[in-house]
C-alpha cells in the first residue's frame, strides 16, 4: 500500500490488500519440452497455456499445504462459514427446486391457472378461500403464477449472469494485466494509461446506452448481450491485481529458468506466472460476481436487462415494486432474496480474502 | 503543482471526445433511429426532418458538426422534448440530481466516518461488529428493493412522509430518496475509514506520536484521522460514477424530475442528442472531480508531491 499512495494520480484502489506472492513461491515447473511444439501460433499457444495450467495449478495445490493452510483459516471464520453454507443453499436450490416444487405442488414459474377464478394476487400462505395453505409459500403474482417458483428460476438467470460475466471480465484482466505485467516498460505504461483512461469514465451510462439500442431482440440474445457488456466494464481491477502480482514474480528464478530453456514469452505468461497469481484473482472474482449481479439486476430493473419470459431477480423485483402498495411480497421476496445471496457473497469474498492473504490476516 | 493541475486540464478534452465518440457510434450502428418509432411518418416528412437535423448528410459531414458545436459547449436540440435545447434540460435537471447527489454524499460521509472510526478504535467489539454487519448489508441490499421498502414503511404504513414527488431543497420529500441513495456510500465509507485506521493505527509515525506523550485524543485527531481518511478520499472518484448510477435508480422509483431519469427517457426514446449531451456532461464532471480528489491528496497527506 505504500507505494501506493506514493502514486494516487495511478492508483485509486485502496481498498484492494496489497497482495503479497502467495507464501512460497510453488515449485518452479521447469519441465523438458519434449513434445512441445516451439513453434506455434500465439492463439493456440495461448488457448494450449491456458489449459495446461489450469491441470498445473492443481498439481500446485495438492503439492504445498497454502490451499489447506486457507481452507483451515477460512473454516474458523464464522461469518464466512456461513456466507458458503447461505450461497451453496441458494445455489443448490435454484438448480434442482424448480424441478423439485413442480413435483410437489404442481406448479412451475410459468404455470397460469386455468380457473379464472385464480389468475390473481394471493398472499403468501394463503389458499384462494383466504385459508392458510402450504401451496404458495411466497404468494402469487396478478397472473396466478407462483411467486416461490420464480424467485428460483430468477435465481438461476441472476446467478448465470453473475458467473459467466465475472468469467468474461477475468478472461479479459487476466490477459491484458498480465501481458502488462511481464512486457513492462512503455507498453505497460501504455496499457495502464488505457485502464485509468476507462476507469474515469461513465461507464454504466455506455452500457445503458448499448443495451437501450441493441438489445431486445430476443430474450437470449439480451443475455448474451449482458454477458459481454458486464464482462467488458468490470474487468479494470482485475488488470489491476494481476499485473501487480506478476510484476512482483516476473524476476524470480523460475521464470529466468524458463527463459533460459527457450520457452515463448506466450508460454511463460500463461503456463508459469498466471497460475502463481490465482490466489487474488480468485479472491477478487468471488468479490465481483455480487457486483455484477447487482448491475444486472440494476439494468432489469430499468427494463434493459433481463426480458421475460426469463425472469432475474432483478426483473421479478422491477415487476414488484408496480403493484408495491397492494402487492407488497411481489417486491419483498424476490428483493429479499437477492439480498441475502449479496449478503452471503460478500461475506464469503471477504473471508476468502482474509483467509488467502497473509498481509489482512494480521489485522 | 500547477504544471501537474494544467497537464491533467489538457487531458480532460480528448477523454471527452472519445466518450462522445463511443456513445455516437454505438447510437449510429444500431439499427432504427429517432423516426422510426411508434408513429407512421409519411416519407415526405421524414424527409423534410432529416433535412432539417441534416441528418440526410453523410456520416463524417454530421460527426464533424455534432463534434464542432460540443466544442463550442451546444448540445443541440432534443429531439424528444421539442423545442427545448439540451442545455435547457441540462440547466433545469441538473439542480435536482445535484441536491440528492450531494445530500446523500454528505451524510454517508458524516455517519460513514463516524462509524468507520468508532469501529476501528474498538477493534472486534460489539459496536465494530454490528456497524460492519450493517456495512455488508448495505452494500447488498439493491437500493431499488431498499427505497420501495422504505416507502413501504415510512408512507405506505406508517403515513410519515411522502412517496414520491420533488419539492425543492429544503423539504420532507428528500428524505427517502437521500436516505435510499446514501446507504450504499455509508457502508462503502465506513468500511473504507475502519481499514484504513487500522493501518495506520499500527504505522511508525503514530507510534512516534504517542512516544513522544502527545494526549490520545490529539494522536487520533491530528494523525491517524489524517491518514486513515485516505482511502475515502479516494473512493471520491469512483462514487461519483457510482452516485451516477444510483440517482437512474432513486429519480425513477421517486419519480424526481432529475438528470438520470432523463437519461434514461432519452434512451428510451432514441433522443441522441440529449444522450450525447448528458454523456458528455457528466463525464466532464467526473473527470474535473478525479483532478480535485487527486489534488487534495497533496493537501492531505504531506508525503505526495506532484
Amino acid at each position: 500500500m505504500k507505494d501506493q499512495s506514493s502514486r494516487p494520480g495511478n492508483e485509486r484502489e485502496h481498498t484492494e490488500p496489497a497482495f503479497t506472492p502467495l507464501g512460497t513461491p510453488p515449485e518452479p515447473p521447469v519441465r523438458s519440452r519434449q513434445g512441445d511444439i516451439i513453434h506455434t501460433s500465439p492463439e493456440l499457444a495461448v488457448g494450449e497455456g491456458d489449459v495446461r495450467s489450469a491441470e498445473s495449478g492443481a498439481e500446485i495445490v495438492a503439492g504445498t499445504s497454502l490451499w489447506r493452510d486457507a481452507w483451515r483459516r477460512l473454516l474458523k471464520n464464522k461469518l464466512a462459514v456461513f456466507g458458503m453454507i447461505v450461497v451453496c443453499l441458494i445455489l443448490l436450490s435454484s438448480l434442482i427446486g424448480p424441478y423439485i416444487l413442480t413435483w410437489v405442488t404442481g406448479y412451475s414459474y410459468s404455470t397460469i391457472p386455468q380457473d379464472a377464478a385464480l389468475t390473481k394476487a394471493f398472499p403468501p400462505f394463503t389458499a384462494p378461500n383466504g385459508a392458510f395453505s402450504w401451496t404458495h409459500p411466497m404468494g402469487t403474482d396478478d397472473s396466478g403464477r407462483d411467486v416461490l417458483a420464480r424467485v428460483l428460476i430468477g435465481g438461476r438467470i441472476s446467478m448465470m449472469v453473475g458467473l459467466i460475466s465475472t468469467f468474461v471480465s477475468l478472461m479479459i484482466g487476466i490477459t491484458f494485466g498480465s501481458v502488462a505485467g511481464y512486457l513492462g516498460g512503455r507498453v505497460d505504461n501504455l496499457m495502464m494509461r488505457v485502464v485509468d483512461v476507462l476507469y474515469a469514465l461513465p461507464y454504466m451510462m455506455i452500457v445503458i446506452v448499448l443495451l437501450a439500442f441493441f438489445g431486445g431482440r430476443s430474450p437470449l440474445g439480451q443475455l448474451v448481450l449482458l454477458f459481454i457488456a458486464l464482462g467488458a466494464v468490470s474487468w479494470l481491477t482485475m488488470a489491476r491485481i494481476v499485473r501487480g502480482q506478476i510484476i512482483s514474480l516476473k524476476n524470480q528464478e523460475f521464470v529466468l529458468a524458463a527463459r533460459a530453456t527457450g520457452v515463448s514469452t506466450t508460454k511463460i505468461i500463461f503456463r508459469h506466472l498466471v497460475p502463481n497469481t490465482l490466489g487474488p484473482v480468485i479472491v477478487y472474482a468471488t468479490l465481483t460476481i455480487p457486483s455484477v449481479m447487482l448491475q444486472e439486476a440494476f439494468l432489469s430493473f430499468l427494463g434493459l436487462g433481463v426480458q421475460a419470459p426469463l425472469a432475474s431477480w432483478g426483473s421479478l423485483s422491477s415487476e414488484g415494486i408496480r403493484t408495491l402498495a397492494i402487492y407488497p411480497w411481489l417486491l419483498i421476496f424476490p428483493g429479499v432474496t437477492m439480498a441475502l445471496a449479496l449478503f452471503s457473497m460478500n461475506f464469503l469474498g471477504d473471508g476468502l480474502r482474509d483467509a488467502l492473504d497473509p498481509q489482512t490476516r494480521k489485522v | 503543482m500547477l504544471n501537474f493541475i494544467i497537464r491533467r486540464l489538457v487531458v480532460i478534452f480528448p477523454m471527452v471526445l472519445i466518450v462522445v465518440t463511443l456513445t455516437w457510434g454505438l447510437i449510429r450502428l444500431a439499427p432504427g433511429n429517432f423516426y422510426t418509432g411508434e408513429k407512421r411518418i409519411p416519407p415526405a416528412i421524414q424527409e423534410n426532418i432529416k433535412r432539417k437535423y441534416g441528418l440526410d448528410k453523410p456520416w463524417y459531414v454530421q460527426y464533424g458538426r455534432m463534434m464542432g458545436s460540443i466544442v463550442r459547449g451546444d448540445f443541440g436540440t432534443s429531439l424528444s422534448y421539442p423545442g427545448q435545447s439540451v442545455n435547457q434540460i441540462l440547466a433545469r435537471t441538473l439542480p435536482v440530481s445535484a441536491t440528492l447527489g450531494l445530500m446523500a454524499y454528505l451524510l454517508a460521509l458524516t455517519i460513514g466516518l463516524v462509524a468507520g472510526t468508532l469501529a476501528a478504535l474498538k477493534q472486534n467489539s460489539r459496536w465494530d461488529y454490528a456497524s460492519m454487519g450493517l456495512a455488508m448489508l448495505g452494500i447488498s441490499m439493491p437500493n431499488f428493493v431498499l427505497g420501495p421498502l422504505l416507502v413501504l414503511i415510512f408512507s405506505l404504513t406508517l403515513y410519515w412522509l411522502p412517496p414520491a414527488r420533488w419539492e425543492g431543497f429544503p423539504s420532507w420529500s428528500m428524505v427517502l430518496p437521500v436516505l435510499t441513495l446514501s446507504a450504499i456510500y455509508m457502508a462503502y465509507i465506513a468500511r473504507l475509514t475502519r481499514s484504513g485506521m487500522l493501518e495506520v493505527l499500527r504505522s511508525d509515525y503514530v507510534r512516534t506520536a504517542r512516544a513522544k506523550g502527545l494526549r490520545e485524543r490529539d494522536v487520533i485527531l491530528r494523525h491517524v484521522m489524517r491518514g486513515g481518511i485516505m482511502p475515502v478520499v479516494s473512493f471520491t472518484g469512483p462514487a461519483l460514477a457510482l452516485l451516477i448510477t444510483g440517482t437512474v435508480v432513486v429519480e425513477r422509483i421517486f419519480a424526481l424530475p432529475g438528470l438520470g431519469n432523463y437519461f434514461l427517457n432519452a434512451n428510451l426514446a432514441r433522443d441522441e442528442p440529449l444522450i450525447i449531451g448528458i454523456v458528455a456532461f457528466i463525464s466532464i464532471v467526473i473527470l474535473v472531480f478525479n483532478l480535485l480528489v487527486d489534488i487534495s491528496y497533496a493537501f492531505i497527506d504531506p508525503r505526495i508531491r506532484y
